[in-house]
C-alpha cells in the first residue's frame, strides 16, 4: 500500500501563488474547458475563477451525473407503487415533472439513499430494489461490481435502472461540434483513474488541442492550468495526476465494466443522443435490467425553450448569459439540469462566483 | 409555501424549516422573534425540543445526553441561566426497558454535570412502528441574569466571531455509526453542555450574540445573523478549528463541516478577543480549541470564508441538508 497523500501539500499558498503569478504573464486569451463536475466544485470552493487573470477563461464542461440524466427518470421511478428504490443522494432533490424523489418519499414511496450500491443489495433481500445506477467511470466499475455480487447471490429481486454514461464519447460529440470554441480540456481526476489516459489520446490528433488530467486540489488545478497554456502549440494529453491516473487506467474496473456492461447510444440531458456514450447489460445479466423488468420508458425531457443547459454544457456561454438564470431558475427551484444538481455548471456558478 | 406536504428537509435546520416557522407557525402563534429561547417576563427564559436520533446510543453520547444538553444550550445562549427541565417520552412498544433506564441515567447524569433539576414529565406508549424507539422532549427553564440581553441587534462592524471548538464532529459521528462506515476509532459526537462557556464569555469580553451550531451549522446561524443585521462576515478558512478524522470523512463525501450540526458547540459575536477570554475557554474541556475563525464587517454584503489562497468564498444559506455526493 503507498502512504497516504498529505493533502495539505497540495494546498500550499506560497506556490500555488508562485503559479497564478506565472499565469498572470501569459497573455493570450483562452478558454479551457473543465469536463468534471467535481473540478467545477474544487474551483469554485477555492475560489480559482477569481485569482486567475481575465484572459484564462474557464469553461464548464458535462461532467455532472444528475444534470445529464433525464429528468423522465424521476416520474418513471415516482410511479412504481411497492419497490424499493435505492439512489445516491444527488438524484434525491431532482426534480421531476410532478415532485422530487424526496417528495415522493414524503407521499409514502420507499426512497433510501445510499452511500454504495452494495447497499441496495442488503435491502433488495427485504423486498423488490431498483437501484439508480447513474454515472460516469469513477461510479461504473462499482456498480458492475453490485450486479456481478447480485448474480453470485442469485438474488431476484435485485435490479439496476442503468444510466450510467461515458466520458470520452461526450468529448468526441462535443468537440465536433463546430460552434464548440474550446483551447484546451481540464480532464477528469476520477474518471481518469479507471479509463486511463490513453482514453484522451484522440483528442490532440483529431481536434488539436490539449489536455491535461488533474487530481481535485488547488496545486494540482493551477498546474494543470499552466500546463494547458504551455503546450497550446504543441497539443499533447499529459497527466499531472500521476499519483493517482496511469496511462492503462484500471484494468480491472475495466474487465469488469465489459464483463457486466457493453456500449450502445445514450441519452445525455441538454445534449441529446451521443452514440457509444451509454450502457446496457449485457443479456447474461439481463434478469438485473430494471427497464425491462418495470417497463420503464426514458425519454428526453421536454425543455424549457428559454433554458440555455444545452450552450452551458458546450461552453458556449456562461450560466449567468441564461435569460432564466438566477431569476427563474435557481437551485431551489431549477429550471433546467445544469442548476439541479450542486455539481452542476449553473448551481456551482449561483453558488460561488455570484 | 410551495410544497403541500413535509419533507425530510423541514426538519433540517436550514432555509426550509426557517420558512416553516415563519409561515405556519410563527404567522399564527405570538412569536415576536425566531430565537431559540423566549421569555416570560424580564428573568425567565423558556424553551423546548424534540429530540429523535437515530442510532439512540453513538460514540459520544446518547439520545438521554443530547434532550439535556440541546435544551441547556438553548437557554443558556439566550444568556440565562439553566435551572429546570421538563421532559416528555414517546416510547415504541417493545422498546427494552433497561435501555429505557440507561437513557434516563444519562439524562440525570448530564442534568447534574449542569447543575439542573429534572422535575416533571409524561410518558406515552405508541404502538410498534409508530415511533423509532424512543423520542423525547425537553422544556427547560431558566433565570436570566439582570442586565445580559443577547441579540443580533447589538452586533457591530469590526466584532469578532467565536466557536468553542472542533465543527462537524456530531454529523460524522452519526454518519459513521448509521451508515456502517467503520471508521476506527469511531467519530466521537461533541454533545456537551455549554452554560459554562457562556458564562467564560460573560465575564471576559463584551458578549453581543450566541447560538448554539446545531442542524444547519455554522454558516447557517452567520446568515441568519446577516439577514438580521445586513452586516458581512467574513470567516478565516486557516483559523477553523476542524479535527482531521472529519474533514477526511468530509473530503471523502463531498460535506463541508461549516454546514454540519454540532452538540457542544456555539457561534459566539463578542466585541473583542481577549487573552483572558481565549486562555479560559482553552482551559476548559469543552473549550479546549476554542477559536477566533472571523469577523463582522461592512467591506462585504454576505457571509465570506476567505479561503487559504485568499480568495473570497461565500457561504450561502441552503435550504436543507447537505447531501453527500456521488464521486
Amino acid at each position: 500500500m503507498t502512504a497516504p497523500v498529505n493533502l495539505n501539500h497540495f494546498r500550499q499558498p506560497e506556490l500555488i501563488g508562485k503559479i497564478l503569478q506565472d499565469l498572470h504573464d501569459f497573455q493570450r486569451p483562452v478558454s479551457f474547458m473543465e469536463v468534471c463536475g467535481s473540478h467545477t466544485m474544487a474551483i469554485g470552493h477555492w475560489g480559482l475563477r477569481k485569482l486567475l487573470p481575465r484572459n484564462i477563461r474557464l469553461i464548464s464542461g458535462p461532467g455532472c451525473p444528475v444534470c445529464v440524466t433525464p429528468a423522465s427518470v424521476i416520474d418513471e421511478l415516482s410511479r412504481l407503487k411497492g419497490i424499493t428504490i435505492a439512489t445516491f443522494g444527488d438524484l434525491i432533490r431532482v426534480p421531476g415533472s410532478r415532485q422530487t424523489l424526496e417528495q415522493a418519499r414524503a407521499r409514502g414511496a420507499d426512497v433510501h439513499t445510499v452511500y454504495s450500491p452494495l447497499e441496495a443489495l442488503e435491502l433488495s433481500k427485504q423486498g423488490e430494489t431498483i437501484f439508480v445506477g447513474i454515472g460516469f467511470e469513477t461510479t461504473i466499475p462499482g456498480i458492475a461490481h453490485t450486479v456481478l455480487e447480485a448474480a453470485r447471490l442469485n438474488l431476484a429481486d435485485f435490479s439496476v435502472l442503468v444510466l450510467c454514461k461515458l466520458i470520452p464519447p461526450a468529448l468526441k460529440a462535443l468537440l465536433s461540434d463546430p460552434e464548440v470554441k474550446i483551447d484546451g480540456l481540464i480532464l477528469p481526476g476520477h474518471v481518469s483513474v479507471v479509463t486511463g489516459t490513453q482514453a484522451y489520446e484522440f483528442i490532440p490528433d483529431k481536434f488539436g488541442i490539449g489536455g491535461v488530467v488533474t487530481g481535485f486540489e488547488p496545486l494540482d488545478i493551477v498546474l494543470g492550468i499552466k500546463k494547458l497554456t504551455n503546450q497550446l502549440g504543441a497539443p499533447q494529453i499529459s497527466n499531472e495526476y500521476s499519483r493517482m491516473v496511469s496511462r492503462e487506467g484500471n484494468q480491472v474496473a475495466q474487465a469488469m465494466m465489459a464483463e457486466v456492461f457493453s456500449t450502445g447510444a445514450a441519452l445525455w440531458r441538454g445534449l441529446g443522443e451521443i452514440p457509444d456514450s451509454g450502457l446496457q447489460l449485457r443479456s447474461k445479466y439481463s434478469s438485473f435490467d430494471a427497464l425491462a423488468k418495470y417497463g420503464l420508458n426514458i425519454t428526453a425531457d421536454q425543455e424549457n425553450t428559454a433554458c440555455q443547459c444545452g450552450s452551458v454544457l458546450k461552453g458556449k456561454i456562461q450560466p449567468s448569459e441564461c435569460p432564466l438564470y438566477a431569476n427563474t431558475c435557481t437551485p431551489a427551484n431549477p429550471v433546467g439540469p445544469c442548476m439541479v444538481s450542486s455539481e452542476g455548471s449553473c448551481a456551482a456558478f449561483y453558488k460561488y462566483e455570484r | 409555501m410551495k410544497d403541500d406536504i413535509i419533507i425530510l428537509g423541514h426538519g433540517s435546520g436550514a432555509g426550509l424549516t426557517r420558512r416553516l416557522i415563519r409561515e405556519v407557525f410563527a404567522s399564527r402563534f405570538e412569536m415576536p422573534t425566531l430565537d431559540d429561547a423566549a421569555c416570560v417576563d424580564h428573568r425567565i427564559a423558556v424553551t423546548t425540543d424534540s429530540y429523535v436520533v437515530d442510532p439512540l446510543f453513538f460514540p459520544g453520547g446518547d439520545i438521554g445526553r443530547l434532550s439535556v444538553t440541546g435544551t441547556i444550550n438553548d437557554l443558556c445562549v439566550c444568556g440565562s441561566e439553566p435551572a429546570y427541565l421538563v421532559a416528555g417520552f414517546i416510547i415504541e412498544e417493545g422498546f427494552s426497558i433497561a435501555r429505557l433506564r440507561q437513557i434516563v441515567d444519562s439524562m440525570q447524569e448530564t442534568a447534574m454535570e449542569a447543575g439542573v433539576k429534572i422535575i416533571a414529565g409524561d410518558t406515552k406508549v405508541v404502538e410498534r412502528g409508530k415511533c423509532d424507539g424512543v423520542f423525547i422532549t425537553t422544556t427547560g427553564i431558566g433565570f436570566r441574569p439582570a442586565g445580559v440581553e443577547l441579540s443580533t441587534r447589538n452586533i457591530e462592524a469590526g466584532d469578532r466571531i467565536v466557536v468553542n471548538g472542533s465543527l462537524g464532529d456530531h454529523t460524522v459521528a452519526i454518519i459513521n455509526a448509521r451508515q456502517n462506515l467503520g471508521l476506527l476509532p469511531a467519530p466521537q459526537s461533541d454533545c456537551a453542555p455549554l452554560h459554562e462557556i457562556v458564562r467564560i464569555l460573560l465575564n471576559t469580553t463584551k458578549l453581543r450574540f450566541a447560538r448554539d451550531a446545531t442542524r444547519g451549522g455554522v454558516a447557517t446561524i452567520l446568515n441568519e445573523i446577516y439577514e438580521d443585521t445586513g452586516l458581512g462576515l467574513i470567516l478565516d478558512e486557516s483559523a477553523l478549528p476542524v479535527k482531521q478524522s472529519t474533514s477526511v470523512v468530509c473530503e471523502l463525501l463531498g460535506l463541508d463541516p461549516l454546514y454540519l450540526a454540532n452538540e457542544g458547540k456555539m457561534v459566539a459575536i463578542v466585541s473583542a478577543a481577549t487573552d483572558e477570554m481565549l486562555s479560559q475557554l482553552q482551559a476548559h474541556r469543552y473549550g479546549w480549541d476554542s477559536a477566533v475563525i472571523g469577523e463582522v464587517t461592512t467591506e462585504v454584503k454576505g457571509v465570506y470564508l476567505r479561503t487559504s489562497l485568499g480568495s473570497l468564498r461565500p457561504l450561502l444559506m441552503l435550504d436543507s441538508d447537505p447531501l453527500p455526493r456521488i464521486c
